[in-house]
């Protein structure tokens, strides 16, 4: 048997779920089981119980709510993937979720699990901060939101206390006919990307950029907020000029090396991917 | 709480009721207890895609699901691809024709997962192939036999 001794508990209600997180120790939840079960199966986790997510129905949904998706934890992002709404209204999540994993992994994969475990390189982490996602978490003390930049805590941890599980995440849309790109740099379709880079635009009838939203993903241990690039980009005219300004300015942040590629490899990915996902969201401003 | 459970799934239109230790996987609880042994396991983590088979029609690695998960829902494994009277599934008989296979260590799990692909797709281009197919590793064929295969079989489908 690969995966090491636990208790298995498959709970059918959020309460129920956070009944069995107050009592029992060392406990771990298993949602689309993507990332979980290969570390169960290689024994890098050994928790003393399972409390398997999969039976709980009301975390699987996606919902309009006024200019916001609500994306329950436990929805696949093969559900995502194939939701007209989002496809409609989040281009940008239709794009990144087209670049998670595979489709076998993607049928089982959920955007709860995915924003848990929280991978320097994970897409849907990358949407969710690119977005100014909110995630709601419920634990014994109620439920609480959770900006989406407070969520990473650090390497592969998120800010979630003991005995609490991410219930549903909201992502704000962007006004109709924005400008939108996620692109990623990986050896081949579907393995871990390697740098990425999110990109939305908003434009004026004359061109000038009135808002605009760019993350890098895979750089550091949680994805990164271009702030700089923000600036430059925010009221100023949309030319060649200022997205090669803009994908230098991401040649300036910290990033990581580690057995694939140098720092330096990934800040000129950061600079290259960042000036094409801005030229791409840029042209795909809808302009009447 | 007990270390095994009671599970009844249905595979390959077979309901099939079993008790099974919590952490055993579907993979295992398929070769193992069912000696469906078509079900094939590369490196049991979810990278090689051989051990794919189609849960309630969708693809997944077995692998990476626990058997109890299967509690009530039903599977269909390679050995369930083929008509009941014999002969091979259209799918099969592509990958013949092709030579889409060699060894046919990844066959069980690229077919599993080209049917749930050209079930949504019935008009394929050979890029689409490739990306439906890049969870799937093979060794043998530089995947080009595995690609005609699909598109001819898609064909087929059609007629």
């Amino acid at each position: 048997m690969k995966p090491p001794r636990f208790d298995y508990h498959d709970p059918q209600t959020v309460p129920e779920v956070i009944a069995l997180l107050g009592k029992l120790e060392n406990a771990r939840l298993l949602a689309g089981g993507q990332s979980l079960m290969p570390m169960l199966n290689m024994r890098l986790a050994a928790p003393d119980h399972i409390v398997d997510l999969n039976r709980v129905a009301e975390l699987a949904y996606i919902r309009e709510q006024g200019d916001a998706l609500l994306i329950g934890a436990m929805t696949r992002q093969r559900d995502v993937e194939f939701d007209e709404r989002v496809r409609a209204r989040s281009p940008l999540m239709h794009e990144a979720v087209l670049q998670v994993g595979h489709r076998q992994t993607r049928n089982r994969g959920t955007i709860g699990g995915s924003l848990c475990h929280l991978d320097p390189s994970a897409e849907l982490v990358a949407i969710a901060a690119a977005m100014d996602a909110i995630v709601t978490v419920q634990g014994p003390s109620g439920a609480r939101d959770i900006p989406f930049a407070q969520f990473p805590a650090g390497l592969m941890t998120s800010a979630l206390r003991e005995g609490e599980l991410v219930t549903s995440v909201r992502f704000p849309l962007w006004r109709k006919g924005h400008g939108y790109a996620f692109i990623e740099f990986s050896r081949r379709h579907g393995d871990f990307a390697i740098v990425s880079a999110a990109a939305l635009l908003e434009e004026d009838g004359a061109g000038k950029i009135t808002r605009a939203s760019l993350t890098l993903g895979g750089i550091a241990p949680a994805p990164v907020r271009a702030r700089d690039a923000e600036k430059t980009l925010a009221g100023a005219r949309a030319s060649a000029e200022l997205f090669r300004e803009a994908g230098e300015a991401c040649r300036k942040l910290e990033a990581m090396e580690d057995v694939h590629v140098t720092a330096a490899y990934r800040r000129q990915l950061a600079a290259v991917l960042s000036r094409r996902a801005l030229e791409k969201a840029h042209e795909r401003v809808a302009r009447n | 709480m007990s270390a095994s459970r009671a599970i009844s799934v249905s595979v390959n239109g077979v309901r099939r009721d079993a008790e099974v230790p919590v952490r055993l996987t579907l993979a295992d609880f398929l070769r193992q207890q069912l000696e469906l042994t078509g079900t094939h396991l590369g490196c049991e983590h979810g990278v090689c895609g051989a051990c794919t088979v189609l849960l309630d029609g969708r693809s997944v690695r077995s692998c990476l699901m626990l058997a109890v998960q299967a509690n009530g829902r039903a599977i269909t494994t390679v050995e369930g691809l083929a008509p009941a009277d014999g002969g091979l599934h259209p799918l099969q008989e592509a990958f013949r024709e092709h030579h889409g296979l060699q060894c046919g260590f990844c066959t069980p799990g690229m077919l599993t997962t080209l049917v749930e692909f050209l079930r949504d797709n019935p008009e394929p281009t050979a890029e689409q192939v490739r990306v439906a197919i890049s969870g799937n590793l093979c060794r043998c064929t530089g995947y080009q036999g595995i690609v005609e295969a699909a598109l001819g079989a898609a064909k087929r489908l059609r007629a």
